[in-house]
């Protein structure tokens, strides 16, 4: 499996009024062609900011202070965010899926316009072969009637056929990687199963990498094959799907998977044990381990030691914990 | 006449809700959103009735009409042995501080500028149920038992987090003792970590207070996780109800059967191993629904017939009631 891209140490802080803004802050993690990751953790804790980071797409008052994103040999971090180089890498081999499609679609414009415009300018198609191209891209993600909706506004499709759009939209010029940050967070479960679906469907067709971000550990135990777990601005544990699942080693982790009700279990058979305390803000972050007050497998060693970096514990399996949970729990 | 049944807190009986849509200055109808279609089913006292199903089916339309927010179209709902379905506005106060209500939005259901205390403290007041200290030391009391430092009581919404938001919710909706409360939705807007706080918090003040929920939300796991008997709503219509464990265990109806395929289990080793069931099309719209059975034209099942009748919703045994008649 070869590796497409490689993100080192990357940290995105924004300038606030509040003060510095640690939300990204030393994330390190890769993508090896046609994998289906999920990259999954709390509202807040840095993970569209991450993806965000790799496209540089970040607007002041934030800024990328540190990292390297290495992509087809080349550290993205040299280019300018918005110089030739990143223009032809963003929208043509790495593409985003938005959690909710009004914002990334314009209004105003008619959906063949906004499909045709990426396929003219990414693959210098001509107006009348890029609407074909776009009708046929339509049919491939299942908006009924594609020749004659093309020319709708977006506002004329439902939450769902937007998302299809997106979808059409994200593959038409066959990425690399396409990003998907909460691709069906804004829609309902069995939509929700019909876009993932179509989503796994497509990037093994076309042989393309799918980060899928999301708070749902059931969408990632269904697609992901591998996990990366992120609580305040950094990744504190990651590895193979079944493993995380199977045999999650990071406190947070195995917080999040007893808090959550499983279908199927009876009623009043189980009490969820929840996390206590709230996520931290990002702000004045103190050095030490930033899930330590809410842990409880904690010792002395984190309360004066510095946040731990992350460490292997087997096959490709990484947490940042100095605590040893197995046999504990 | 048959006597009301003590067991029950709530009966609605084919309960109708229609919205009217107007067009032009006249405001002629031209047509009504049948957001509630004839829907029956009950809830027995210190019971929790979960109600699924996807957005636009009903079902905060249904907690509303049972609140009486809604005048119903048509129907019976009997609360607490009591038919209030056509009940004025005097008679149904004090019958209101009986039922308590939770809303999904932690910070759109809360006045912004109002204080976290006297949000709490206002149903009391409404109510005549407290004043002056007595109304202090009841807001105190409701604080805490919501797991909320009492000293906060001056802060106003966003001075604390969505999770301590949502307490405050619930904090207000038990504070006149009520023996109803309807939950749409109360964690779909938290944080995974929190809202296993807040479904321990329900469950616990239910234990201790002996109330009866209405549990509203569209993920299937947590409402069975919390509910005693779980209905299913499509396009305006209950199509199945039974027990939570029967309704996992032995899902009748196609679409049942297609909402549990679509949720994904937090088990990649389940997941592998299942059947998922992808539906064709999308829901289609409550002005303008599909004939019969409205869900028969995305049924794998369907036959003609399907498309001519309604399907009544009828007990296979055990109190497992489906509309389909394919089952
Ligand atoms: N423009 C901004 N200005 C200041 N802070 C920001 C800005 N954008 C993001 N942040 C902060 O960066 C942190 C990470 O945000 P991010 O959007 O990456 O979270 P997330 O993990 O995607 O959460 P969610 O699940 O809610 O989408 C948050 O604490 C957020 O408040
Ligand atoms: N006051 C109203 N006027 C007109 N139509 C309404 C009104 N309230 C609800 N509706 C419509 O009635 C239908 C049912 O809405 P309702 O809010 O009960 O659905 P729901 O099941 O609670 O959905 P969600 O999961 O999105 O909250 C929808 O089509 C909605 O647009
Ligand atoms: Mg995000
Ligand atoms: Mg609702």
């Amino acid at each position: 499996m070869s590796v497409v891209l490689d993100v080192e140490n990357l940290k995105t802080y924004f300038h606030t009024e509040y003060g510095l803004v640690k939300a990204v802050d030393g994330v390190s993690f890769h993508i090896n062609q046609g994998e289906i990751i999920g990259l999954v953790g709390e509202s807040g804790c840095g993970k569209s900011v991450s993806i965000l980071s790799v496209m540089q797409l970040i607007q002041s008052p934030g800024e990328i202070v540190d990292g390297k994103i290495m992509f087809e040999g080349q550290d993205l971090l040299q280019y300018e965010a918005n110089g030739p180089q990143m223009r032809a890498t963003r929208g043509r081999k790495m593409t985003m899926i938005f959690q909710e499609p009004m914002t990334s679609l314009n209004p105003v414009i008619t959906i063949c316009r906004q499909m045709t415009e990426i396929l003219e300018l990414h693959l210098d198609m001509d107006r009348h072969t890029a609407r074909e191209r776009a009708i046929e891209l339509l049919r491939m993600v299942g908006v009924p009637d594609a020749a004659s909706r093309i020319d709708d506004y977006p506002h004329q499709f439902s939450g769902g056929m937007r998302q299809r759009v997106m979808i059409a939209m994200a593959i038409s010029c066959n990425p690399m990687i396409i990003f998907a940050d909460e691709p069906t967070t804004a829609v309902d479960v069995t939509t929700q199963a019909q876009l993932l679906e179509l989503m796994k469907d497509l990037v093994t067709r076309i042989n393309t990498s799918l980060v899928i971000v999301t708070h749902n550990l059931g969408v990632v135990a269904r697609y992901a094959q591998r996990i990366y777990v992120m609580y305040a601005g950094r990744i504190v544990e990651s590895g193979p799907a079944e493993d995380i699942f199977d045999n999650p080693q990071h406190p947070y982790t195995i917080g999040l998977l007893d808090s959550v009700p499983r279908l199927g279990e009876k009623h009043g058979s189980k009490k969820l044990i929840p996390i206590y305390g709230l996520p931290p803000n990002l702000i004045n972050m103190p050095p030490t381990c930033a899930f330590l007050p809410r842990c409880t497998y904690k010792t002395e060693k984190c309360e004066k030691e510095p946040w731990p970096a992350l460490r292997s514990t087997g096959d490709n399996h990484y947490i940042s914990c100095y605590v040893d949970v197995r046999g504990k729990q | 006449m048959k006597e009301p049944d003590n067991d029950l807190m709530v009966e609605v009986k084919n309960l109708k809700m229609y919205f009217p849509i107007t067009r032009g200055l006249l405001k002629r109808k031209v047509a009504d959103v049948k957001a509630v279609d004839d829907i029956s089913f009950y809830i027995k006292k210190h019971e929790t009735l979960g109600l699924v199903g996807e957005s636009g089916c009903g079902k905060t339309t249904t907690g509303r009409c049972i609140l009486r927010l809604y005048q119903p179209t048509s129907g019976n709902i009997i609360f607490a042995g009591k038919d209030i379905s056509n009940m004025r506005e005097g008679k149904l106060k004090p019958l209101r501080s009986n039922m308590g209500a939770i809303f999904q939005d932690p910070f759109g259901s809360l006045n912004p500028r109002q204080i976290a205390g006297s949000i709490v403290g206002d149903p009391l007041k409404v109510h005549d149920m407290a004043t002056g200290s007595e109304l202090d030391d009841r807001v105190a009391e409701l604080f805490q038992m919501v797991g909320l430092d009492p000293t906060m009581k001056d802060r106003v919404p966003h001075e604390f987090s969505g999770g301590q938001r949502q307490r405050i919710g619930v904090a207000r909706a038990l504070a006149c003792r009520p023996s109803l409360v309807i939950c749409d939705e109360p964690i779909s807007a938290l944080d995974v970590s929190i809202q296993a706080q807040i479904i321990n918090l329900l469950e616990e003040l239910q234990e201790k207070m002996g109330l009866t929920y209405l549990f509203i939300a569209h993920d299937l796991a947590v409402v069975q996780h919390i509910s005693e008997r779980v209905a299913v709503m499509y396009l305006g219509r209950i199509v199945e109800i039974t027990t939570s464990e029967e309704l996992y265990e032995n899902p009748l109806h196609p679409y049942t059967k297609a909402l549990f395929s679509a949720i994904p289990i937090p088990n990649p080793k389940i997941e592998k191993t299942r059947t998922h069931i992808v539906l064709k099309g999308e829901v289609p719209s409550p002005v303008n629904p599909p004939t019969g059975c409205h869900f028969h034209p995305r049924c794998h099942m369907a036959v003609e017939e399907c498309s001519r009748e309604r399907p009544p919703l009828r007990d296979i045994g055990g109190g497992h009631l489906v509309a389909c008649i394919r089952v």
